[in-house]
């Protein structure tokens, strides 16, 4: 991670280095600490301690009643974790691989999302379902797909997704500690990254829903979230030499969407570009560029761009640095904004 | 290395795998091949008289409120109402074996067994009245709400039967299905989590022969659906499905069982849907008249009045008594669902989240805005033609 992004974290200098995968897991293992009713549960999180480690320990410390290896069946594992979310406890479910996940599509979209609408505000559901996801891994078909686009089609759902280690923990307690279901997209390829973070005094819980300035700028806003912001972040570094400012604007929370700090960042640079790893049609780079284009419109300088996946399934490892957005696409894409217009 | 060389092949005896062990024994968990009877047989002398009557008054009351559902459908009171006529026996006995702090866990079609259990009969029809999902706080009755994806109810009930168990509650989750729903992947999937957890949770599959039109042959290859269970490791039971005696005791024993902690039972009760799937489908298309009048000649409630009337138990006054009782309900069904419901459309942003999204924000003030300027407009109009 850069420098910019883990001051951004608000870590202090002595802080140790920490990865994310680190923070993920003291996040769970403090939220397990200070609420009694905070459950784990999945496949592998048990004795393996997760496939990504995330969950290494828990069972150890707090019994294989908090932390439950299940059998292997995503409908089964989140359909149970409504009914103990009905019964009043926090179930955390992990969700292994993104596309793993699409068997418990149904209770995800039909109950999960749904039942406080259902019963009128009588019974929420507090549960929060971690995924792995993304690419840029080098995992074999199935294990990079971008899911968010179909959990942000679905009212009813939050959908948060980390791109710093300090986030990763704030976030993730405050999704666990959320009376709603949050759906916690981890960009697995960022699990390994490290910044000045300190498991010791972790930052402060932010609510989930705020976007955040990662880097201030002037000519144009990347915006960005997951494992995309530390591309533009490079890119914004790398557009310097070009005698572009940009400013990125990491969105932390897909829903709820915080418009008013993209808003505010677009009519500041009169230009955008969306950045994301999943598909563009009908991807969240469209929703974004049309909330910008209702709400800014007469300060743009040039039409809301996008970089995205393209519309394929997620190709084979050996290919996919063509598929994912890297700092070129995205410089290509800054230079497209209209320059001209501006002389 | 070749297998020559492999520990014990010389002797050219086959050996078991490491992994092998002996298996449980499935014979205990096997269903009986006859579905399990209690009224018309010696066992109903051991059955308590008095839950006999209760049974009967709840099937004739059951009886009348499905007649009565339905003719709200025709009425335009309920947008639909999917009928257990033919099926109240399951329904009721699922009801009535329950403890009030256990869970019930109903398909679409289960509202009599909600109401059985005490729920107020409007509030337990206004998901198919239209106004709201869900008329009463689950909670507060212990009864989730009525489920109308297939099987997808069955996980939560294992789900809630798990987490009261670990919190120390003796609990029990009853959770209901039809034939067709046990095709779902949700079902396998519950079944095996329940097993696996021993989790106190009793499956009822009240098999009624049909899903929509599809015969049970097009459904299912086993044996019985009672023959499932064997496969996740808990016990099959086959019972008579019209005799609410049996169900009420077979459903019993495998509450006790679960309470026992010793796991949970699939339970597969042999009935027939009388009417249509819903007062929208055609059941003429699908079946014979001769098959429906033979399942009518073992009607529930019939089996079980000619039962109470042989042994002297109930009377033609009890019978009109019953009667009586479940037409008094009605009346009042009937008279309450012709009210209107007040509806609020403000409340369509209420309970999406526990706060409101800015985006949820919005658009509430958008509607906001287009109802007063409705009611200006309503206004307006009536001062005109003032």
């Amino acid at each position: 991670m850069t420098t910019a992004a883990a001051t951004a974290d608000g870590s202090t200098a002595k802080a140790k280095p920490a990865s994310m995968a680190q923070a993920l897991g003291r996040a769970l293992r403090d939220s397990m600490s200070e609420d009694p009713t905070v459950h784990v549960l999945g496949e592998d999180v048990g004795t393996l301690g997760g496939v990504f480690r995330i969950t290494d320990g828990l069972a150890k410390e707090f019994g294989d009643e908090r932390c439950t290896d299940t059998p292997l069946a995503e409908a089964g594992i989140l359909g149970a974790a409504v009914g103990m979310a009905m019964y009043g406890l926090r179930p955390v479910v992990e969700m292994q691989f993104d596309a793993f996940a699409y068997p418990a599509f149904e209770q995800l979209i039909s109950h999960v999302a749904k039942m406080r609408n259902r019963t009128g505000g009588a019974m929420p559901l507090p549960i929060t379902v971690r995924v792995p996801y993304g690419g840029g891994i080098g995992g074999v078909e199935h294990h990079s797909d971008s899911s968010e686009a179909y959990y942000m089609a679905t009212p009813g759902l939050h959908v948060v997704t980390p791109a710093t280690v300090g986030d990763a923990y704030g976030l993730l307690r405050a999704s666990i500690a959320s009376d709603d279901p949050v759906v916690f997209l981890e960009p697995k390829r960022l699990y390994w990254s490290k910044s000045d973070w300190s498991p010791e005094a972790p930052a402060a819980v932010e609510p989930i829903g705020r976007a955040v300035v990662r880097r201030p700028g002037r000519s144009a806003t990347l915006i960005t979230y997951g494992p995309s912001l530390p591309v533009c972040m490079e890119a914004a570094e790398a557009a310097v030499a070009e005698g572009w400012d940009l400013e990125v604007v990491d969105l932390r929370s897909l829903v709820p969407f915080d418009d008013e700090t993209v808003a505010a960042s677009v009519r500041r640079t009169g230009r955008a570009v969306v950045v994301h790893e999943s598909s563009g049609f009908g991807g969240p780079g469209g929703e974004i560029a049309a909330r910008i284009t209702e709400r800014c419109f007469h300060h743009l300088e040039a039409p809301v761009l996008r970089v995205a996946g393209f519309d394929i399934p997620y190709p084979p490892p050996m290919l996919e640095r063509h598929h994912l957005p890297g700092v070129d696409r995205v410089l290509d894409a800054v230079a497209r904004l209209q320059w001209e217009a501006d002389s | 290395m070749t297998v020559q060389e492999l520990p014990g092949a010389a002797a050219h005896r086959p050996t078991p795998p490491p992994a092998w062990k002996p298996i449980t024994d499935p014979a205990p968990l096997l269903p009986d091949p006859e579905p399990y009877r209690v009224l018309g047989t010696d066992v109903v002398a051991d059955v308590d008289p008095e839950l006999l009557l209760r049974l009967h008054a709840e099937l004739v009351r059951g009886r009348r409120y499905n007649a009565q559902a339905t003719a709200l459908t025709k009425q335009g009171r309920l947008a639909v109402y999917p009928s257990s006529t033919g099926q109240e026996a399951c329904e009721v006995a699922a009801a009535l074996v329950l403890e009030d702090r256990d869970w019930l866990f109903p398909s679409y079609r289960d509202t009599l067994a909600a109401v059985a259990r005490g729920l107020d009969p409007v509030e337990a029809l206004t998901l198919l009245r239209g106004d709201r999902h869900t008329g009463y706080d689950p909670r507060e009755h212990r009864i989730a709400p009525l489920c109308t994806p297939l099987a997808t109810q069955l996980p939560h009930a294992v789900g809630l039967a798990h987490a009261a168990r670990l919190k120390g509650d003796d609990v029990v989750a009853l959770a209901m299905v039809g034939d067709g729903g046990t095709s779902e992947g949700d079902f396998h999937e519950a079944l095996n989590f329940a097993a696996v957890w021993k989790a106190p949770v009793v499956f009822l599959v009240q098999n009624n022969g049909f899903a929509i039109s599809v015969p049970l042959a097009k459904q299912t290859a086993a044996p019985s659906l009672a023959h499932k269970a064997v496969g996740y490791g808990m016990p099959g039971r086959l019972v008579d499905g019209n005799d609410a005696a049996a169900v009420h005791q077979v459903l019993g024993e495998a509450v006790a069982r679960a309470r026992r902690g010793e796991g949970p039972t699939l339970v597969e009760a042999l009935t027939y849907r009388m009417e249509a799937h819903t007062n929208a489908d055609d059941a003429t298309r699908y079946r014979a008249d001769s098959e429906v009048e033979a399942w009518r000649a073992h009607d529930p409630v019939q089996l079980l009045e000619r039962e109470l009337t042989d042994r002297g138990l109930l009377d033609d006054a009890g019978i009109e008594q019953a009667r009586e009782a479940a037409e008094r309900m009605a009346a009042a069904l009937r008279d309450r669902m012709n009210a209107d419901p007040v509806l609020e459309p403000m409340d369509l942003f209420t309970h999406v989240y526990a706060e409101q999204t800015s985006q949820l924000r919005e658009q509430s003030a958008a509607l906001r805005a287009e109802l007063d300027a409705e009611h200006d407009h309503h206004e307006h109009s009536a001062e005109a033609g003032r």
